[in-house]
Parts: structure tokens; sequence; C-alpha cells
């Protein structure tokens, strides 16, 4: 049976239920696996990375599967996704995968086989220059920038995605096709604090951060919102119960207590938060999610807010760099951002990254308690003599 | 082994399920491209078309072009999606402001998620993208896919939708962006008769689990990632389309403690592989590695030179637990002090590996910032066998429901109900005694909730009997 064509195909509008099927679930992996995955399944030995974006996987039987992986704009039309299909029907008998950070793997059987898919994904551009299949992405350097939805898809995003992923990468693609880093850098990109995807977690995090109050649409606000929903649903009780001079049931908001998660919003669209000037970028990092020699931990907030210069995000790209380039200098090989920081501590963090330090940065939450320094521990940096200087210590 | 699926497989071949022919395929050329203008003005969007790094408005723009040139009743949404698409996005670098409306449930018969319902605020301006639904689909265990697969879906997804997608959403679905309500129930119709595919979760409900590519690839896999992730998918297909729970509720699974699809930070229950025996060792590799002949690290640090490589610096001084030393030539290893950091593995894949007797470790309760804060998964469950049919598994998943439906409140995540009541309630209801390895470290204030039933004679007493000792 082909997929049918016409305005509903097969579906009968008239008796919905008839034949319906439900609960089938994803389709077995099994039958995806290219020959070599297939037959050496579980029995790998060990791999290596012979230049940046290639690797190799040698069986315990000797068999060994050349994977080349390439860089995917997590958005992809059919057009796009046609000719990777080309590709895999050319190189690869027409298997290939994807990668959980939107990357693209083309897997051979034969290092020849991948000098000339090398050369064919690498002759691949678009009209207008940029490459359509660049190849990097492993090791000690950056991969792909995994995102959310911005403006291509969500209600409540405070910046754009697809757009700053773009820029970013744009601007840091030499790290994304070498590997010359002393560890692997993770970028993530989430534009609200809903996080969808695990950028809380990166060695540099990318966070779309609203600024303003939502706006209390007291026209509509009593029809389309439960109010004891909306009441509840804010973390900090910002939200309580009010009568709008009509006498219609609504909301006000304590605008003091308010952070901004945009929860409110997401169960009452008479509470709108998105604003021109408002929204902003917040910048953290340190953060992973791998347990290797140090165990995960949650990334910091580095620079609160950081303007949405629509498209290139200047001021994003130029941060992320810096934060880049002092890693690069100065941590040992095997650190990924968040040891480094941590072994120099973060005073020197910020002296070297270029970085200013602002009230902002110190935790005002819960358990901000225990991120404050209760100890004689600390390093000399400018930051600390101008608190001496305020002082008249001299 | 057995890869038996749950369901027989039908093959599918695109050939039999194509919609369009190849010249429709290949329906403009190179230079129609380079000359091609969309209907809308759209200069932010084109300056995202110079730089090295793929371009998806340059992406979109053949999409569009693909479109114009297809016949009309060759798609069943409008022509110029991805041009209203593109002009919306324009708009909203303008404004600054997101012009997808709120909320909107839409959603196919009998399921609870799958379908994300959007609307665009500017329906005149934009009429094709009016509407603008996406639709999970369930993706394969570790997103391997063939040509005849992955053509048909381009297919169905360019006639019934805007040919625009995610490969892949964060969660790891397939992502079908933008479509008319209208179409729901034939792409739903299709999918599932023709393709032998069902849509992904959404909603407050169990969302679609996914998987590290574990053994397919990678020798480090401690457990089968993806038979375990399409075992649980499979059973668990009701709490994934109906929502019952709280809140969302992800599974996902990494096949040893690298981590690769950030379980520890972004599920619910976390699934790590991870082994109870000790290191497998090769010298001859150990000796190889150490004399240069090896490259460390997998290679992973080529692109600069970090000088000879020291087993010493690199792998026993950074070992975190200090269980690592040099005897005679050889490397040593006090397995018992090992806490299965991955470091020493990861530096000399050839000389080092996971034990045999192998299992997961099952960690609670991770999630985002919102509402309570981001959460990391606390490890709850050391070690426990994961192998078919994994009742002892799906055993553990209904306790930890059964208590999160009872006390969850509404959109309360499984790890701020844990903080709530408590991680002593959590293992309670678990029915695990306490380990300290469930804390870094014990308690520093002394506040302890004793429970009546902990403390001697219990809390009832008589005031009598007390000022039968003790004068008002
Ligand atoms: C230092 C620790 C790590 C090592 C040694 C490591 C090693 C690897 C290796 C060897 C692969 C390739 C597996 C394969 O495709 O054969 C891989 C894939 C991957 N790693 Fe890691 N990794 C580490 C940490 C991380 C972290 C912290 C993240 C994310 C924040 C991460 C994300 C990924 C992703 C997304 C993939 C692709 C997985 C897939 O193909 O589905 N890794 N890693
Ligand atoms: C109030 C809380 C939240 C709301 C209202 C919310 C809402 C949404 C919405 C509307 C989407 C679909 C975006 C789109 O395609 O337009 C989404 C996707 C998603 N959410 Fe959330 N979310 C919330 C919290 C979270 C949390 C806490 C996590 C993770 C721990 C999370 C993870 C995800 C992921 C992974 C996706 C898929 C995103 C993608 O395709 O990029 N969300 N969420
Ligand atoms: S992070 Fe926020 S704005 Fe972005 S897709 Fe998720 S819910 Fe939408
Ligand atoms: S945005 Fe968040 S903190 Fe502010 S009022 Fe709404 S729910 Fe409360
Ligand atoms: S999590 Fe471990 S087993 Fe899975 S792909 Fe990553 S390194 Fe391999
Ligand atoms: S796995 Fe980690 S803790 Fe264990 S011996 Fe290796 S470096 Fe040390």
């Amino acid at each position: 049976m082909g997929l049918s064509t016409e305005r509903i195909g097969l579906y009968n509008p008239a008796k919905p239920m008839e034949n319906r099927i439900t609960d089938l679930g994803p389709r077995h992996y099994w039958q995806f696996f290219p020959p070599v995955i297939q037959e050496n399944y579980g029995k790998w030995k060990y791999h290596e990375i012979l230049e940046p974006g290639v690797l190799v996987h040698v069986a315990e039987s000797g068999d060994k599967v050349f994977t080349v992986r390439v860089g995917g704009s997590r958005f992809m039309t059919v057009e796009h996704v046609r000719e990777i299909c080309d590709i895999a029907d050319k190189h690869c008998g027409g298997h290939l995968r994807f990668t959980t950070r939107n990357n693209i793997e083309f897997m051979v059987d034969s290092l020849e086989k991948a000098e000339a898919l090398k050369k064919d994904l690498w002759s691949r551009k678009h009209v207008s220059g940029s490459f359509k299949f660049p190849i990097g992405g492993t090791g000690a350097g950056l991969t792909n920038i995994v995102h959310t939805q911005g403006y291509l898809h969500c209600h409540t995003p405070a910046t754009d995605a697809s757009s700053m992923v773009k820029a970013v990468l744009d601007d840091l693609f030499d790290y994304f096709t070498s590997m010359t880093l002393p560890a692997q850098v993770r970028v993530s990109m989430a534009c609200c604090l809903n996080m969808c995807g695990a950028v809380h977690c990166s060695d540099i995090a990318l966070l779309g951060y609203h600024r303003k109050p939502p706006i209390v649409d007291e026209e509509v606000l009593e029809k389309v919102c439960e109010i004891p929903l909306v009441i509840a649903a804010c973390p900090t009780a910002a939200i309580s119960p009010s009568k709008t001079e009509a006498g219609k049931k609504a909301v006000k908001i304590k605008e003091t207590r308010c952070m901004f998660c945009g929860n409110c919003y997401t169960m009452c669209m008479a509470l709108p938060l998105s604003d021109k000037d408002g929204d902003c970028v917040t910048i953290l990092a340190g953060g992973k999610i791998s347990n290797r020699i140090h165990p995960p931990r949650f990334s910091k907030v580095v620079i609160p807010a950081l303007p949405n210069n629509f498209p290139r995000f200047p001021e994003v790209c130029e941060s992320v760099k810096k934060i880049l380039e002092a890693y690069a200098a100065s941590a040992n090989k095997y650190e990924r951002i968040g040891d480094w920081a941590e072994r120099i501590g973060w005073e020197r963090f910020f002296e070297k990254c270029d970085l200013p330090f602002s009230d902002h940065l110190i935790d005002d939450y819960r358990l901000a308690y225990d991120t404050f320094r209760t100890s004689t521990q600390f390093k000399y940096t400018d930051a600390s003599w101008a608190v001496t200087e305020a002082v008249d210590g001299e | 082994m057995a890869f038996e699926p749950q369901e027989p497989q039908k093959e599918l071949k695109y050939d039999e399920l194509r919609i369009y022919s190849d010249a429709e395929l290949k329906n403009y050329t190179e230079k129609e491209l380079k000359n091609f203008k969309i209907k809308h003005d759209i200069p932010m969007c084109e300056d995202l078309e110079s730089g090295p790094w793929p371009s998806f408005v340059a992406d979109a723009k053949r999409e569009a072009l693909h479109r114009r040139k297809l016949a009309a009743d060759r798609m069943m949404i409008e022509r110029d999606v991805v041009e209203d698409m593109l002009g919306q996005l324009e708009l909203s670098f303008k404004d600054g402001e997101t012009h997808w409306k709120h909320g909107g449930i839409v959603g196919v018969f009998g399921y609870g998620g799958g379908v994300i319902g959007r609307y665009s605020d500017l329906q005149v301006k934009f009429p094709s993208i009016a509407h603008f639904h996406t639709v999970r689909v369930n993706q394969p265990a570790s997103k391997f896919y063939n040509t005849d697969y992955l053509r048909s879906l381009c297919d169905l997804w360019e006639y019934r939708g805007s040919g625009m997608m995610n490969l892949h959403g964060s969660t790891g679905d397939i992502i079908f962006l933008g479509t008319f309500t209208e179409q729901l129930e034939p792409i739903f119709y299709e999918l599932t008769h023709v393709m032998q595919q069902d849509l992904g979760g959404s909603g407050s409900n169990l969302r679609t689990p996914s998987c590290c590519i574990g053994k397919a690839r990678c020798e480090w896999a401690c457990y089968d990632t993806q038979e375990l992730c399409y075992d649980l998918t499979h059973h668990y297909q009701d709490e994934l389309h109906r929502p019952a729970f709280p809140y969302k509720f992800k599974f996902k699974f990494d096949g040893c403690p690298n981590g690769c699809v950030a379980s520890i930070a972004r599920s619910d229950l976390s699934f790590i592989g991870t082994w109870k025996d000790n290191i497998r060792i090769d010298q001859k590799a150990v000796s190889a590695y150490m004399g240069g002949e090896i490259i460390p690290n997998a290679g992973a640090h080529r692109g600069r030179d970090w000088g000879a490589f020291d087993i010493r610096k690199e792998v026993i001084d950074l070992c975190p637990t200090g269980c690592m030393w040099l005897e005679g030539g050889k490397l040593m290893i006090d397995d018992k002090e090992c806490t299965r950091c991955m470091h020493c593995i990861n530096v000399m894949p050839q000389a080092l590996r996971p034990g045999v007797d192998t299992g997961v470790s099952i960690l609670c309760g991770a999630k985002a910032p919102i509402l309570e804060g981001a959460q990391m998964a606390v490890l709850t469950i050391p070690f426990m066998k994961a192998e078919p049919p994994y009742d002892n598994i799906k055993a553990f998943i209904e306790k930890v429901w059964d208590w999160w439906m009872e006390e969850g409140k509404n959109r309360e995540r499984l790890g701020e109900l844990i903080q709530r009541q408590g991680l002593p309630k959590f293992i309670q209801v678990l029915g695990i005694p306490a380990m300290p390895q469930m804390v870094k470290e014990p308690r520093s204030n002394p506040y302890i909730f004793w429970k009546e039933e902990d403390v001697p004679g219990g809390w009832q007493r008589d005031i009598q009997d007390y000022r039968s000792r003790h004068a008002r």
C-alpha cells in the first residue's frame, strides 16, 4: 500500500474510529542498522578519532566501521533530508544516523570510501555560500549547538534560537572542524526558562530571558483563565486575586516578586510577558553532565543580560568567544570549562574572561546561602580591591 | 541475541510508497534557486545565509522554491507556507517578539499527546501559517535510519504538511513543523497504516523515551540501551499517549557514565550503565600507550601538541579516587575504590574496558528550572541487572508512578515531589534501605523530623504525670 493522495487520503471522517490503529510505537531499530553494525552489535572493542569528524570503531571480529560526522541545522526541510538520503544511497548503502546533538553520521566500511565521502560532503554548498555538510564535531572541540524552537514555533520565547545558533556557529566554525581545545565543549541554547533540553548543565549555555513582569489583560482574563490555577502557578507567590474598576475578576502582580519564569503565561494567555526591550540573553558556563573525573554540575550565570540584537547577536557571539579563548589558553588537558573555573577560582575566571561581575550574579533565590563564600580563602583581583577602596581600606 | 520487534515489521520500500515522481522531486535548477526571491522582504533572514555554518534560511528557500514549482494539487496545505513562515520570522526579529499564539488544543482522536497546537497571531498577513501544528513522530532508538523510510516521511510531510521539520527535537522525536488541523488525522492514518509508525508524547504523560547509541557502535555500553528503550516505549504506550500524570515524565538511557544523552540532567528516571566487577586491563596495550605507540584519548586531542603522553599525569593523578598505580611497569587498579568515572577508560580505550558483570544505576528526579529550580537526578538504585524482559525495572517504575500519581500536585515533577516530601519518604515508598551513597554528605542541620514510632513510648504523655514530678 502506497502513501495516499487526495485531500484526506484513506482517512474517513464519517467513521473516525473505523480500522483505527494506535499504540504501535516507533519502528524497530534493528532494520535501520547497516550490516556491519548488525554483525558486530555489542562486540565493539575500541574506537579512535582519526581526524576531526572522522571516527573508526573496531570490533572484536576485526571489522571496522568508519563514521563521518557532519553538522546539521536542527531545522531541516524535506529537500535537505532528500539530499542526505542521496549521499547515504551513494556512499553508505542507504543507511545513516543522527546524533542527539543534531549531527548527521554517515558510515562506511573502508578508509577509501570514507575519503570519497568526505570529498563529496565538503563539495556541497548552499547557493548563498554556506556549507551544507561541514565535517567535525568530535573530540576536544566544539560539537553542534543543541537548541529549542524560538520564533520558529514556540509561544513563550524571549529570543530566537535558530538564528542565534547559526550566528554563534559561524563565529566558532573553526572550533567545530578542529580538536584544539583542552576537552570537549558543549554549547546549548534555550529560548526561555523552561529550557526544553538540558542547557542548565552545559559548558556554555545561552538562555533567552524575559525581564518584564506579565501584563494583565483584564478584559479577557476572567473569561479565558482559571484564576486559582494562575495564582497557584506562580512559584514566588507574586500573583493575587483582584477586581477591575468595572468589577470583573482579575489578578494583580506584585512586580518585585516576579522572576519572569513565564509560568503564569503558560497557564493563562491573558498574562503575556514578551517585550522587545525587556527580553535578553543570559549566559551560563561551567556545567556538564558527564561523570568523568568530576561529577555532573550545573552551569552558573556569568553574564546576566545581553541584548537581543537580531539576527546576528554580536554581543552574544563575542562573549562566547571570549570565554572559549580564555579557557583554551589556560586550562589543562582534559579539564572542562567548569573544572578549570573551579581550579583557578571563579574570581579568577571573571578576570581571565574579562567579564564584569555584578550583584545580578550573586544568588538571591532559595538556598542562595549555599553559594556564599564562608572562608578567608580567596584571591585578590581588581574586584576585591574595588571593595577595599569603597571602605577606605586603601 | 534476540532482536525481535514486538510487532512484526513490514518492509518499507520507497518506490512502493512514494508520492512524488523523480521529475517532481528535481523540479528546479541551481540557477533558479540563485535568482529566487520569496514573496516577503526578509533582509534580516537573508543575512543568515552567509557564513560557513549550514544556513537554515538557505535551506528553507529551496523548499519554498520546490513548492512554487509543484502542481497545485500536489500539496494539501498552502504552497507558500515556507514563505509565510520566513516572513513571520523576519517580523519577529523586527518586533523582538514571537508571533505564535498561546495554546490551542488539537490532536488526534484517542491521544492526549503527540501533537502541539500552534496558531499565528498574524493570520491575515500570513494565512498559510494560520495553523502551524507540530506533529511529534516517535524516532527509532538511537536515530539510525534507512533512506527508504526517510524519503517516505519526506513525501508524506511535503504532501500533507509544510515540508519543514526538526531532526530532532530535544526530547528525541522527529518533529514535523507546521500543518493545518484538517490534515492531522490523515497524517496519523498514513503514519500508522502505511508506515507502521506511531506518534511520540507531549502533554502530561510519558514523553518519548530516548537512548544513546549504545551497543550499536560504542564499546562502553554496559547494557542494551536500544532494547530497553524500545521495550519500555512499547510497554508504556498508554502512558505515552493518554495523559494521566500530574505533569511530564521522562526516561532516558545512557549506556555508561559518560552520559551522551544527558539523562542525569533531564529525565525523571535516568538509567545509566555501570558494572560491579573489575575494569578489564590489557597490560600490553597499557605499555603501548606509555611507549607512545597508541594515541591517547582515542585521538580526541589530535589538533594540538600536548607533548608526550604521561600516564602518571594524565591518568593516575587525575583518577578522582586515587585508586590507580604503576607496579613494575604494570597498571594496577584497586577496583573496590573505583567510582567508575570512565576517565581512565576514555583515555586508554584499547587498554581498559568496563567490567563484564554489568547493569544500570537508576537516578531519579532531574528537571530544568521550571518551577522549583533546576535539579539533577539523585542516585537511588546503585546497581540493578537490566536484562529482558526487564520485569525488575518495570516493577520499580510502577512503584515510582504510583506514589507520584497519588501525591504529586498538578504540574509537579517527580524531583519536586521528592524535595517536598523528602528523600527518606521516597525510599520508604520504594521499600529500599537508606545508604550513604544517596547523599554527598550527611546532613549538617540536626533538625530531624522524628516520627512518633521512632521514639520509645510514642508522643502521647500525661501532664498530670509530668506535674507530679515538676511543681507549676
Ligand atoms: C568526558 C566525557 C565524554 C566522553 C569520553 C565521551 C565520549 C563520547 C564518544 C566516544 C561518543 C561517540 C559514541 C559513538 O557515537 O560511537 C560520544 C557521543 C556523544 N556524546 Fe559524549 N562523551 C563524553 C561526555 C559527553 C557529554 C558531557 C555530553 C553532553 C553534554 C556528551 C554528548 C554526546 C553526544 C550528544 C554524543 C552523540 C551521541 C549519539 O550519537 O547519540 N558526551 N561521546
Ligand atoms: C512550565 C513548564 C514548561 C512548559 C510550559 C513547557 C512548554 C513546552 C512547549 C510549549 C514545548 C513545545 C515547543 C514547541 O515545539 O513549540 C516544549 C517542548 C519541550 N520541553 Fe518543555 N515546557 C516546560 C518545562 C519543561 C521542562 C522542565 C523540561 C525539561 C526538563 C522541558 C523539556 C522540553 C523538551 C525537551 C521539549 C522538546 C523541545 C524541542 O523540541 O526543542 N520542558 N515545552
Ligand atoms: S525553551 Fe521555552 S521558548 Fe524555547 S521552545 Fe521551550 S518552551 Fe518554547
Ligand atoms: S512570570 Fe513567573 S514569577 Fe512572574 S508572575 Fe508569572 S509565574 Fe510569577
Ligand atoms: S553514554 Fe557511554 S555507552 Fe552510550 S554512547 Fe556515550 S560513551 Fe557510549
Ligand atoms: S574509572 Fe575513574 S575512578 Fe575508576 S580507576 Fe578509572 S579514573 Fe579511577
